[in-house]
């Protein structure tokens, strides 16, 4: 069944979408990202425009994320204070991405940027984990070797120490206000909600325990791309309704499937998982900025409304 | 009496230049986009109207065009910059008809003149208008055809040679296949009556394509209240997902 999108403009296969926006869920249910760094792509794929393609899957990220946080919170694996300061930086960070996507639309270089940090962070986060998840694996397979004990690096040296009591830790809020401000501006270009970033940061660079990490994640990923949502539908009016709906239908049913699939799983076996996933999304976009293109020239619409 | 006769004159001026004249119908002026829009064909007919006999010169030949509304675009160009492909060069056109159709009875270059080409704009190429130069080395040329070639692959841009029916130099018809990736606007529909490759006579219609429904009222409301459309948005996706959390927990998956 054809469907019509009225902001997109472009006809589009409806079971298509259903089928997408649930294959998306399900992985993103199962591994606690938004999955918006795979939907984007595979839009662009099937011919929506990047810029609607970026603005709606913001807004698809909201109904998932607000999906999976709500199972997170009854089971209380929330910590709302670190959310909440990782959302200040967020919703900073958000402002300053859709003015530099908007910069860079002007001249021309928007779909370069959006490819090259997609390429440069899925291999940078997907190697790293695909690398820590092995290590994992084989520390599992020979357990007489005591894992290392966590440094005490820059971000306990750092001031403006803050006690948050669900992750454990007394840290300074420098750290988290900057991975929220990069996962923001990250949120805004690429269409993402970052959690892909967000969830390794919050391991590695703020020791965060694994088990809260993913709600939080997610809490603060439904304020910054609603945040977004309003910023791309009032700046550029490119939030698809038609499109976003026939998504999300597909991503929430898909999600809540995917976080029960993940919870059968071993966590290390679902790291390398994720990672091999990530690494191939930076892999297919990495070939199409390395070979010559088919068609050199391309379009682009100027002066809309 | 002057003034009579200056009238009879002009009439008989403007009946001299058009012994042929076009009596046109479509068999729509008006095209809805709906939801589940999947492309839509115009069926353009009519006869020739003449007061003389069939003139025995050349044969008459028709050209039918169909013009989406114009719009500048950029064309751009990717070039090898430090191993990775990048857009560099790239021109303004500042009008592009989104969509554009010509068909004809024969091949275009035996229906049409280069200069009756020029003053009606009847021919794909002709139909762009280009001003002002690339930024780079290359020529206006090269970005121009790569329009056409990527609009044509995506079957907004059609030459149809042959597509129109004649019969018996008097009635013709053809079906135009409008893709479903359709722009809203007036689409301009003209034919042409060619002899010798020179235009004798032409008419221009236009067709109205037009969101309706649900799709215009989106789109309306995203435009015109941006603030509450992306509220909306968001009301949605929030109850989806909080309803998606609510059946799954109730049905114990």
């Amino acid at each position: 069944m054809q469907i019509y999108l009225p902001i997109a403009e472009v006809s589009v296969n409806a079971f298509l979408l259903l089928g997408l926006g649930g294959i998306v869920g399900i992985l993103s249910g199962m591994f606690g990202v938004g999955g918006g760094f795979l939907m984007t792509p595979l839009l662009f794929f099937i011919g929506i425009p990047p810029a609607v393609a970026v603005a709606t899957e913001a807004n698809q990220i909201v109904a998932s994320s607000f999906s999976g946080v709500l199972a997170h919170f009854k089971r209380k694996t929330v910590d709302l204070r670190m959310g909440t300061v990782l959302l200040i930086g967020g919703l900073f960070g958000a402002a300053l991405g859709v003015q530099v996507f908007a910069a860079l639309k002007e001249i021309g270089q928007v779909d370069l940027l959006v490819k090259l940090c997609y390429v440069v962070f899925l291999g940078i986060i997907g190697g790293l984990m695909f690398l820590e998840s092995l290590r994992a694996i084989r520390r599992a397979k020979s357990p007489t070797k005591v894992p290392q004990r966590r440094k005490h690096g820059l971000v306990h040296a750092l001031p403006f120490k803050m006690k948050f009591r669900t992750s454990g830790l007394y840290i300074s809020v420098i750290p988290p206000l900057a991975v929220g401000l990069l996962v923001g501006i990250l949120a805004a270009i690429m269409g993402v909600g970052g959690g892909f970033i967000m969830v390794p940061a919050m391991i590695y660079l703020l020791g965060m325990p694994t088990k809260v990490v993913v709600g939080t994640s997610l809490f603060q990923i439904i304020f910054v791309t609603a945040f977004t949502t309003l910023l791309h539908a009032t700046t550029n009016y490119t939030v698809d309704m038609a499109l976003a709906v026939l998504l999300l239908v597909g991503g929430v049913v898909g999600a809540q499937i995917g976080t029960r699939i993940g919870l059968r799983l071993k966590a290390e076996q679902l790291r390398i998982l994720l990672s091999i996933m990530v690494l191939a999304v930076c892999g297919k976009l990495a070939m199409d900025l390395l070979i010559e293109p088919a068609e050199l020239f391309s379009i682009g619409s100027e002066g809309h409304n | 009496m002057r003034g009579l006769l200056s009238i009879f004159l002009l009439l008989a001026s403007v009946t001299a230049a058009h012994p042929e004249e076009v009596v046109a119908g479509l068999s729509r002026d008006q095209v809805a986009i709906t939801a589940n829009f999947d492309g839509s064909d115009i069926l353009v007919f009519g006869a020739v109207k003449r007061e003389a006999p069939i003139p025995s010169s050349a044969p008459l030949q028709v050209i039918i065009t169909v013009s989406g509304p114009k719009e500048p675009v950029t064309v751009r160009r990717k070039d090898r910059r430090l191993g990775i492909w990048v857009n560099t060069e790239a021109i303004e056109v500042d009008a592009a008809p989104s969509f554009y159709a010509v068909a004809t009875t024969g091949p275009l270059d035996e229906v049409l003149t280069n200069t009756d080409d020029l003053r009606h704009t009847i021919t794909i190429p002709r139909a762009i208008r280009v001003v002002g130069a690339a930024t780079g080395g290359r020529s206006v040329q090269e970005f121009s055809d790569a329009l056409v070639r990527i609009r044509q692959e995506a079957n907004l841009y059609q030459q149809l040679e042959g597509a129109v029916n004649l019969f018996e130099e008097t009635l013709f018809s053809t079906r135009i296949d409008l893709p479903a990736n359709l722009v809203e606007g007036d689409y301009k529909t003209e034919i042409f009556l060619t002899r010798n490759g020179r235009v004798v006579d032409n008419h221009t219609t236009i067709i109205q394509v037009s969101k309706v429904g649900l799709e215009r009222w989106i789109y309306n409301l995203a435009h015109d209240r941006p603030l509450i459309y992306g509220l909306l948005s968001l009301f949605i996706a929030i109850s989806a997902g909080w309803l998606a959390s609510a059946v799954f927990r109730y049905i114990r998956f």
